[in-house]
């Protein structure tokens, strides 16, 4: 008998629609919908989508509790075997959609479960630990790769059959260590790693460091009614026109625009660069993502020193995160140089 | 980027809806917003209520500037 599988995905990968639709509340469908049909072609028989979650990015994320309450128990009525979520990609907040559903199957309802997305997707971070996460490209075309490697796992899981190494099942590494004995004994394995290494051979470490990038606070600001106070964001808020056609996804810069003289963003002076959520309400005004409006009345009424010239502004959606810290830290520099000494940065 | 601009010195606080994903990022001070695509806004209401809303957040903002932290702190 073939194992019986619940997928979760988002509204976009139901084709109910795009960021508009983003608001979309819970819904079941029987069977499989969208990337769920990859899916069971992967399973070759052993498992079938017997029902399919749907729920909208923005509403998961905004309605964090009740969403997940109303999904799980979705999922539980359809009494599967196992669960999958996505795969999301580089989509971030369907990743934390994804890795919150994979956890709380995990850990209410006591099944198991896999999901899947790019490395750098927030979710990645917030869930690798807690869930399986096959780590996939970061967009859609990753799907043929993908779905293989999520049916394996989830078919093995369903089973009850024991669970190989990351790098063996393709799962995100969980920090999870398993005794085990190597062919080959440590002293020889650290030499051919050295020899590799010094003849620029690509050589793969045992024991990779972790990377805890983490910025301690800074002492907070004695009185700001006497500083100088910039506004930066991600959420894509760019002169109407957008003139330096910065990019609404993957973004290949930021811009800096001057506010000298601007008492409001409107729809005539204003637009978002940003693709990642629905810009209706941003282009109608965009002091709704960047607050121009209330700084000008604090600083006519003495509660900030003043407002920055300039705001810094770029596009926060499928980002690198090697990118975003290259602009963070050219902002960073100008906002010094200017004599800046507080800023607010407002997301999407 | 608030993690670059922090290592640069400069006290900087993260208004963002989806506070979860700031605390993986690493901010320190973070002020939950709105809605994602009208994080500082709230088109249901009039113009005024809203600038209202808009306004009493970045106070709130302001204040987590003001506010020393030993760790990451979200100013609900």
């Amino acid at each position: 008998m073939s194992l019986k599988v619940v997928h979760y995905i988002n509204q976009f990968f139901a084709q109910i629609g795009g960021e508009e639709k983003a608001d979309y509340p819970p819904e079941y469908r029987e069977g499989a919908v969208g990337p769920g049909l990859a899916l069971n072609t992967a399973f070759k028989g052993e498992a079938e989508i017997v029902g399919t979650v749907i729920c909208g990015d923005s509403y998961f994320n905004e309605n964090l509790d009740t969403a997940k309450a109303t999904v799980l128990k979705m999922i539980s009525d359809a009494k599967p075997d196992v669960v999958i979520c996505g795969p999301a990609f580089n989509a971030g907040r369907y990743g934390v959609a994804c890795g919150t559903v994979a956890a709380a199957v995990k850990d209410e309802l006591k099944l198991p479960v896999v999901t899947g997305m790019y490395e750098e997707n927030p979710g990645a971070d917030m869930f690798k630990n807690k869930v399986y996460i096959i780590a996939t490209k970061n967009n859609a075309a990753g799907m043929r790769q993908a779905a293989p490697k999520m049916a394996a796992l989830a078919i093995k899981l369903g089973k009850g059959e024991k669970i190989g190494a990351s790098a063996e099942e393709g799962y995100m590494p969980n920090g999870l260590r398993v005794n085990f004995f190597e062919a080959e004994r440590g002293s020889t394995r650290a030499v051919k790693m050295l020899l590799a290494k010094l003849a620029d051979k690509p050589f793969t470490t045992e024991f990779p460091m972790p990377s805890f990038d983490r910025v301690a606070p800074n002492p907070a600001v004695a009185d700001i009614s006497k500083m100088k106070v910039a506004l930066v964001t991600s959420g894509g808020t760019v002169p109407k026109g957008n003139p330096d056609h910065i990019e609404s996804s993957s973004a290949s810069k930021f811009g800096k625009y001057s506010i000298a003289g601007v008492e409001d963003l409107t729809a005539e002076n204003s637009e978002t660069a940003h693709g990642g959520y629905d810009p209706v309400y941003a282009n109608e005004d965009s002091d709704r993502v960047l607050p121009v409006d209330a700084l000008r009345k604090m600083e006519k009424e003495g509660k900030i020193g003043s407002l920055h010239e300039f705001y810094y502004t770029t596009v926060g959606n499928g980002t690198a995160v090697a990118s975003a810290k290259k602009y963070g830290a050219a902002i960073a520099q100008d906002l010094l140089d200017a004599g800046v000494q507080a800023a607010i940065l407002t997301s999407t | 980027m608030v993690k670059e601009i922090e290592r640069a010195g400069i006290p900087v606080v993260h208004i963002c809806t989806v506070t979860p994903i700031s605390l993986t990022v690493g901010a320190n001070r973070i002020v939950p917003a709105i809605a994602i695509p009208h994080p500082l806004g709230n088109p249901a209401l009039t113009h005024e209520e809203e600038f209202d809303l808009r306004y009493k957040m970045v106070e709130k903002a302001l204040k987590a500037l003001e506010t020393p932290v030993d760790d990451q702190t979200v100013f609900d």
